[in-house]
């Protein structure tokens, strides 16, 4: 449905144009990194701890170095001359932010976490590299892992001795109208709700592991590297720095990329390491990462614990808001790990009105686990899932339908664009009109009808509904925003249209698609702009050699940023056109329409030009007015003047069994606004897999550590990616609301699904046993939890029959109960199995 | 342990594989996509190595290690199996069909386009192994209801659709093929 009139009718925007990327992702011709054949290269494999925390007392690599094929084998302190710098953390937070340094190898007699880099060995082949890896003997003195984020703050043990402390960092944003506001608000408070989430940490587990290839021309003086990576333009940049390499002489190039979800977007241990052995050798050196290495040394995401308060007037309208997080930073700081909790910070409020009474404060903590980093939505779905399960508490405690607690305090869509308690501006927004689409496609007073025939007491198969309103939030990002977050680098992109002499077009951009279908989006905004077809624009990205500057695709930017850069250069373009097709015409300039891919002289329909015909001649140049450059291109560096803000409304409807506590979604709607749709098909694709993501984080997933910081969830076996059964089919509805703040309307979307599902999910299942007494149900709500929350929430009730122990558990007790005894998930692991 | 130098790094280069010692290699003949390969392969490499590196077929890609993805399912004379599953020496003699053996005549095969037209994929990196696994699905149950396809899928992992335009495509496919 349309709620604002979109821009007039496009030939080619909005429309579901198939992707051009798909016929060589589905032929096996497009080459990711690992496919790439380089001749004479050499492979990397690491030798990495198998401990959390340990000092290193020996390294015996005389084995390892003596297998056949083995090349050579390196500790640490071989190649301590090798780095110009540590690993790159691009967001100092705060001024005194604890940063410890940290290098591809372990370099300070230490390991930090399991899977933490210690030998490395380079081989003729990658089978003899990690047999080799397999015969290096490393003696190590364990020491106490810090895997319980409360107890790293205590600090009794302290994992980076250099800092006399595991605490990171602490960060507050605390806004008051009035000082005191915060305090006199809950004072005041009708009523509050007090509530603690833990947000598990997650693998990320895009399909494609990540693979690098360094390839250097020892005597050209470059180097190249290829690399699976979101980032390629960062990278460039972040590894001339780290090896001390001069930028002009560092190629970056991601090849196809099987998926990121902010994995990829990283300066990784490896990459520094192909590029630095294979300056050392002279021959390129590959190294591809395996699934099992994939859960250990590729970040983590989430890992919080959120304390979240609410204040809220008799009618429930909130009042003032108070938040204390932990964020879980693993053992070392990534590219933009301690800045992950920072991005959900403004979130807290989501979709609602708030008075300047807003007190956010996060304290981060290193523990020896992975370091965790961006991982779809990067603070945001935690932000969201708080407020959003902490409303469902308030609607409890005040007796309100959820819905109707969430309309009272919608911001109105009047008061748009909306200057909120931060001082950030929203651009636009319609909530309430999209949690009534959203409710009207679910059903939503069927089944809270239903719910009251089904809930009864005894019943042991309860129906839940649960919904959840959010705000994406991206877009980043105004450069001077991040300027006053502290971190290092811009948020604007890139964006070359170059027409060429047969009027086919080349389009540069800055963004570094990986999965999202940039090359499809981006040929549909120039085609409409120019009047030519799709089919006769090419799309070039993700080499640094052919798209030099950009800042790359994560946090839903590539469209409102990367795309409308695109917008803007067809722009300069057709400004370029109209005065040589003035000049041409003999006409004047602001007498030339532009329309259909031709100019023509205003009241003379005869006198026209088309695009092909000026593009001609910008390159013969034979007739140009004086002065003007012999091309027809334009680049355009675009730094958005704010965030865009996509919200909606998702609704989840589960079935819980009481007895075994099996969760089972029957039915998922999602309202997502995101403004103009470029693609709909591409944005529906968006959504569908960023929402399994979000419901997979409320049921599924965990990565689970023991309490001497093994991972124990390491493999696809053990770590719980849903299978195509595990998940329902999605209804997806849609509202459009464009965005004011750019000329396409547009606002990001790949996050969107992530950040409204768990919630969603995780309101359905309490809703579903609040007729038990259950308030909380913690993430994964795989069986064994649920049953384990019904069955606390029961102790009190001498009517419970269950009378079991549950006990201590550890996660990987919950595990294998959470493939339900569903032996044909494919992924469930030995529990599961009849 | 220091570096033993850049001639024997590209001497060593040269050679691919190493071959521990014990392990002579076998020489196994197959059929890929309708083309005869004899090679010789160490006994522990596995079909999905034998197929990327020896055959130098990259469409079938590599998503795990423990057999759970399904991103490396090819057809061993017409069955669907994950090519990590089978040694390279157990598939002697056998007819081999990869990604890059569906397509003919510049046409994509029928599975491939309603992956196509359904928009079943995004990054494309699970999606050889679903292609293959889904035209396997179907021949074997020709008229399969959505949950059938999802619990036909469930050897194969993807991480960007939410398998919904992907069982949507499946459907599609059996569909056009009644």
């Amino acid at each position: 449905m349309t709620v604002t009139e979109a821009p007039p009718a496009a030939a080619v925007i909005g429309t579901r144009l198939l992707r051009r990327e798909d016929p060589a992702l589905l032929t096996g011709e497009a080459r990711f990194t690992a496919d790439l054949p380089i001749p004479g290269a050499l492979h990397l494999a690491l030798a990495r701890s198998p401990y959390a925390h340990a000092r290193i007392i020996s390294i015996d690599t005389s084995a390892a170095a003596a297998m056949p094929g083995v090349v050579a084998v390196y500790t640490g302190a071989d190649l301590a001359d090798s780095w110009a710098a540590p690993m790159p953390c691009a967001w100092p937070v705060t001024e005194d932010m604890k940063n410890p340094a940290h290098y591809p190898l372990a370099a300070n007699g230490k390991v930090a976490y399991v899977g933490d880099g210690v030998v490395a060995v380079v081989a003729t082949s990658e089978t003899a590299a990690r047999d080799a890896v397999e015969a290096i003997d490393v003696e190590y003195e364990p020491l106490p892992a810090a895997i319980d984020l409360e107890e790293a703050l205590a600090d009794s043990t302290v994992i980076h001795d250099e800092l006399g402390t595991n605490k990171c960092y602490t960060w507050a944003l605390k806004v008051e109208g009035e000082d005191g506001a915060v305090d006199r608000a809950f004072k005041a408070a009708a009523h509050t709700v007090s509530e603690r989430y833990v947000q598990q940490r997650l693998l990320p587990m895009a399909m494609e592991p990540r693979a690098i290839a360094a390839v250097p021309q020892p005597f050209g003086g470059d180097i190249t590297l290829y690399s699976a990576t979101q980032i390629p333009h960062i990278l460039k940049v972040m590894t001339a720095i780290t090896l001390g390499i001069p930028e002009h002489q560092v190629r970056v190039v991601a090849p196809a990329v099987g998926g990121g979800f902010g994995s990829k977007l990283n300066v990784y241990a490896e990459e520094l390491l192909c590029m630095a052995l294979s300056r050392k050798h002279n021959v390129p050196v590959r190294w591809n990462e395996t699934r099992s290495e994939n859960a250990q040394a590729t970040v983590h995401g989430r890992g919080q614990i959120q304390n979240i308060e609410l204040a809220a007037d008799e009618q429930g309208k909130l009042t003032a808001i108070r938040i204390r997080l932990i964020g879980d930073m693993g053992a070392y700081l990534q590219l933009v790990t301690p800045g992950v909790p920072l991005l959900g910070g403004f979130l807290y409020a989501g979709v609602y009105e708030l008075p300047a009474a807003y007190d956010f404060e996060c304290t981060s903590v290193f523990t020896t686990m992975t370091p965790t980093d961006a991982y779809r939505g990067a603070g945001r779905p935690e932000a969201t899932y708080a407020i959003e399960r902490a409303m469902d508490s308030l609607a409890t405690d005040l007796g309100v339908d959820p819905l109707e607690l969430r309309r009272r305090n919608f911001i109105p869509k009047e008061s748009y664009p909306y200057t909120a308690w931060s001082g950030l501006v929203y651009d636009s927004g319609d909530h309430d009109l999209a949690a009534t689409e959203a409710a009207r496609l679910a059903d939503y007073d069927g089944v809270r009808a239903r719910q009251k025939t089904q809930n009864v007491e005894g019943a042991t198969k309860r129906l839940g509904i649960g919904v959840s309103s959010y705000f994406e939030m991206c877009g980043l990002a105004p450069s001077r925003v991040l300027a006053s977050l502290n971190y290092s680098a811009g948020g604007w992109e890139t964006a070359t249209v170059r027409v060429l002499p047969t009027c086919k077009v080349q389009v540069v951009t800055g963004t570094a698609p990986h999965g999202q279908g940039h090359e499809t989006s981006w040929s549909m905004i120039v085609a409409d702009k120019l009047g030519i077809s799709p089919d006769d624009i090419d799309v070039l990205h993700s080499d640094t050699a052919i798209a030099p500057m950009g800042l790359d695709t994560y946090g839903s930017r590539s469209l409102p940023v990367g795309g409308v850069a695109v917008a803007m250069a067809c722009d300069k373009v057709i400004d370029k056109a109209k005065q040589i097709a003035a000049h041409q015409l003999e006409a004047n300039a602001d007498d030339l329409e532009f329309a259909g891919g031709a100019f023509t002289v205003q009241g003379s329909p005869d006198k026209s030009l088309p695009l092909a015909a000026i593009a001609f001649e910008a390159f013969t140049a034979h007739n140009l007015p004086d002065g003007l450059e012999p091309n027809l291109e334009a680049q355009v560096t675009y730094d958005p003047p704010n965030f865009s803000w996509p919200f909606g409304t998702h609704i989840c409807v589960v079935e819980v069994d009481t007895d075994t506590g099996a969760v089972d979604v029957l039915q998922y709607v999602a309202v997502d606004d995101c403004g103009v749709q470029i693609n709909p098909l591409i944005v529906e694709g968006q959504v569908h897999g960023g929402i399994v993501q979000g419901l997979a984080q409320a049921l599924f997933e965990e990565a689970v550590y023991d309490h001497d910081g093994n991972l124990k969830t390491s493999t696809l076996a053990e770590y719980l990616v849903p299978a195509a059964s595990d998940v329902p089919s999605l209804t997806l509805g849609h509202t459009e609301t464009p965005s004011p703040t750019n000329q396409l309307g547009v606002k990001g979307v790949g996050e969107a699904g992530t950040i409204g599902a768990a919630p969603a999910v995780i309101n359905a299942v309490v809703d579903a046993l609040s007729g038990l007494g259950v308030r909380d149900v913690p993430m994964p709500a795989s069986p064994f939890t649920v049953w384990t929350a019904i069955h606390k929430a029961g102790e009190s009730r001498p009517s419970d029959t269950a009378g079991t122990e549950v006990g201590d558990h550890e996660g990987v007790t919950a595990r294998t109960t959470t493939g339900g005894g569903d032996e044909s998930t494919s992924n469930t692991d030995e529990g599961a199995a009849s | 342990m220091r570096p033993v130098g850049f001639v024997r790094a590209m001497m060593g280069a040269a050679w691919g594989h190493s071959t521990p010692k014990g392990a002579p290699n076998v020489e196994i003949s197959v059929t890929v996509n309708g083309s005869a390969h004899t090679h010789d392969v160490e006994p522990r490499t596995l079909l999905v190595q034998y197929i990327r590196e020896q055959v130098g077929l990259t469409g079938t890609n590599i998503g795990c290690d423990t057999s759970s993805c399904g991103a490396c399912t090819i057809h061993i004379d017409g069955e669907s199996v994950k090519s990590c599953t089978v040694l390279a020496v157990q598939a002697d003699g056998a007819d081999l069909t990869t990604i890059e053996g569906l397509a003919k005549d510049g046409e994509l095969h029928p599975m491939q386009q309603a992956f196509m037209e359904n928009h079943g994929l995004q990054c494309g990196y699970c999606t050889p192994g679903m292609v293959m696994a889904a035209i396997s699905l179907l021949d074997e149950q020709p008229s399969p209801s959505e949950q059938e396809v999802r619990e036909g899928l469930e050897g194969n992992l993807c991480r960007c659709t939410g398998y919904h335009n992907i069982v949507k495509a499946i459907l599609a496919a059996a569909s056009a093929k009644a």
